[in-house]
């Protein structure tokens, strides 16, 4: 049976106008994201990846073609309700953390579930259960600057999935990260995304993480150069 | 709304430097406002106070035209306007006086005097002249002698004890010639009052002018300066306007009362540069928030929280800010007002003498009215949650993606 598209991408294109010589970051990028995938797009730097995935995400918009995630063509929404669409579709995994230092663990994980307006007892289940389930049970009570860079990289995690969204995008999510951090964090997004089927699709250069994938789409220069499924 | 105010209030004490760099640019923003203002009102209401409590009163009664033509001719009979004043009550405050003037000689000294004929017990209550008597005693109902003012009596080398000799032109032309003997001095704040005034019992006075009874002048007893204009209304309801002329303290100073409106609208220019350049200093402290700030408001968008929100939020903190930066500001400005109120600056030279002419002490006492410290509080705080505007726009036009590449 086919599995479910989360995400099309039609004959994308993205160019940036903001030095002299105009700069095209994406040159008619085609690809489908489906249901379950573990996904990692890569390529040298300034081949793009990144710009696809901020398209992809509804962080920006593309100058040509279009996105559609489930049954939206997210390239036609406006600023407002792109916000809307990426906090109940869209979790986000950033190079950097990018936990909000004011609060806790526990607040972070929350906040978008806050942002929903979900119901505190809802929260505080699933607040629970992802802490538990990215290891960081007992460090509910904990600031970002109490933790480490894979601890606060596993919040990430929790943070992005708690709205239970459609798929969650990381951004170069081990590139700070040393080599246990990285590996415990590959199992756990792994381990999510077999037993809870949630699409993960990475930015990266780590081997690592491409080693892990099943799926690896090479971007050049604004092209898809290869797309290979890894058995 | 709670997750928004908690965020707030903990960004507030995140960086704490660049907090108390804003709450204090804000704090020296009240506490320059309040201290100009103060000061400024302080010396007009001492300038004013001086004159209204230690010579003219909130409110006098003469004859018609009296106050353009000062002459001993325009009197009038004070039993008639007591008993004109239907208010039983107010007629009781009527404090009347003889004011003329007349050449003061003792020995060989001379010089011109504003001469104030008095009844000592009314007076005492309105102008309390027996609080300031330096040496001697104070005048006795009936009584035939003189207190005279201490710079007038140190020009006229003239001391307690000593016999005063007084001429001047009476009622309808007469010869007015007396001697009075001195019962004491009197210090008056006014220098200007200081070196010309001598007070004389009432009777002695009506005498001195020949007025036959009448008198120049009545001083009504407002205890506040808020009851002024009822009893203005009142006496001019009661009294034959045709006859007489009611005027208030601002109607006989107005050179005093022109020269605070251009001191204050001079206050009020400094006080608006003031307010343009700590303005400027508060809007660049937020826009350094807003730029150090831009990837996590970015990071924030990205996850989903609303420009609304967004917006609220930062709002939220500066406001916080601005009421930490008011309230310090009121609290440290109370302690120093309160100074400069019990020791007011002292001025010399030819500012000193600037503010003599006017008749009253070059002193400079902070105002402690509470209301100048609400006021400049709130105008700061409006200027604050002004400039706060316009960060709400910056983020409405915040691109997650070029705040996160910043």
């Amino acid at each position: 049976m086919e599995r479910k598209k989360v995400i099309i991408v039609k004959d994308v294109y993205k160019t940036y106008h903001e030095t002299k010589v105009p700069v095209k970051a994406l040159r008619g990028v085609s690809i489908d994201i489906h249901q379950g995938e573990f996904t990692a797009i890569v390529g040298p730097s300034g081949s793009g990846k990144t710009t696809l995935l901020n398209l992809i995400g509804g962080l920006d918009r593309p100058t040509k073609g279009s996105i559609v995630v489930g049954d939206t063509d997210i390239a036609t929404l406006s600023d407002n309700q792109l916000i809307d669409f990426r906090k109940e579709h869209i979790g986000f995994v950033f190079q950097s953390y990018n936990l909000i230092p004011v609060l806790t663990a526990k607040e972070n994980v929350e906040f978008v579930m806050l942002l929903q307006k979900q119901p505190k007892a809802k929260r505080d289940a699933r607040t629970a259960e992802l802490m538990a389930a990215v290891g960081l049970a007992d460090r509910m009570d904990n600031r970002p600057s109490e933790l480490s860079g894979g601890q606060q990289q596993r919040v990430a995690v929790a943070r992005a999935l708690a709205p239970k969204p459609t798929f969650i995008l990381a951004d170069e999510p081990t590139a700070n990260l040393d080599s246990k951090s990285t590996a415990d964090l590959l199992d756990m997004m792994a381990k999510l995304n077999a037993d809870e089927h949630i699409t993960f699709v990475f930015s990266t250069h780590d081997q690592r993480v491409i080693d892990r994938a099943r799926r690896i789409i090479t971007i050049e220069d604004g092209k898809v150069l290869k797309d290979e499924w890894v058995q | 709304m709670r997750q928004i105010l908690k965020l707030a209030t903990r960004n507030i004490w995140r960086n704490r430097r660049r907090t108390l760099i804003t709450a204090a640019s804000i704090l020296f923003a009240v506490l320059f406002a309040v201290a100009i203002s103060s000061i400024s009102k302080g010396t007009w209401d001492h300038m004013i106070d001086s004159v209204v409590h230690y010579h003219f009163g909130y409110i006098q009664i003469h004859k018609k035209g009296y106050w353009d033509d000062k002459t001993i001719d325009n009197v009038f009979d004070p039993t008639s306007v007591a008993a004109l004043v239907n208010d039983q009550a107010l007629a009781s405050q009527l404090v009347p006086r003889i004011e003329s003037f007349a050449l003061s000689s003792f020995e060989q000294a001379t010089k011109g005097a504003l001469i104030i004929g008095i009844d000592p017990e009314k007076e005492a209550h309105l102008t309390r002249p027996d609080t300031r008597i330096t040496e001697g005693d104070y005048l006795e109902p009936k009584d035939d002698g003189v207190l005279v003012a201490e710079g007038l009596a140190t020009y006229l080398s003239a001391s307690v004890g000593d016999t005063l000799v007084l001429i001047s032109q009476g009622y309808h032309g007469i010869n007015a010639a007396g001697k009075f003997p001195i019962r004491g001095l009197v210090h008056f704040g006014s220098p200007d009052l200081n070196k010309q005034l001598i007070y004389l019992g009432l009777e002695q006075a009506k005498w001195f002018y020949g007025t036959e009874g009448q008198i120049t002048t009545i001083v009504v007893d407002v205890e506040d300066a808020d009851e002024l204009p009822a009893v203005i209304s009142t006496l001019r309801a009661s009294l034959d306007t045709s006859l007489y002329e009611v005027m208030d303290y601002k109607e006989m100073m107005p050179d005093l009362m022109q020269a605070r409106e251009v001191d204050t609208a001079s206050s009020d220019i400094i006080l608006l540069v003031l307010y343009f350049i700590i303005g400027f200093g508060i809007f660049g402290t937020i826009l350094m928030m807003l730029k150090e700030r831009e990837y996590e408001f970015g990071i924030l968008k990205a996850i989903g929280m609303g420009t609304v929100k967004l917006n609220i939020m930062l709002w939220l903190e500066i406001i916080f800010l601005g009421i930490i930066g008011c309230l310090a500001g009121i609290l440290v400005s109370l302690p120093i007002v309160f100074y400069f109120h019990q020791n007011p600056i002292e001025l010399s030279g030819a500012m000193a003498e600037a503010y003599e002419k006017f008749g009253v002490q070059a002193l400079l006492p902070a105002s402690t009215d509470i209301s100048i410290f609400l006021k400049q509080a709130l105008v700061v705080f409006l200027m604050i949650t002004v400039l706060s505007i316009y960060p709400m726009f910056k983020l409405a036009k915040l691109k997650p993606v070029e705040a996160m590449r910043d």
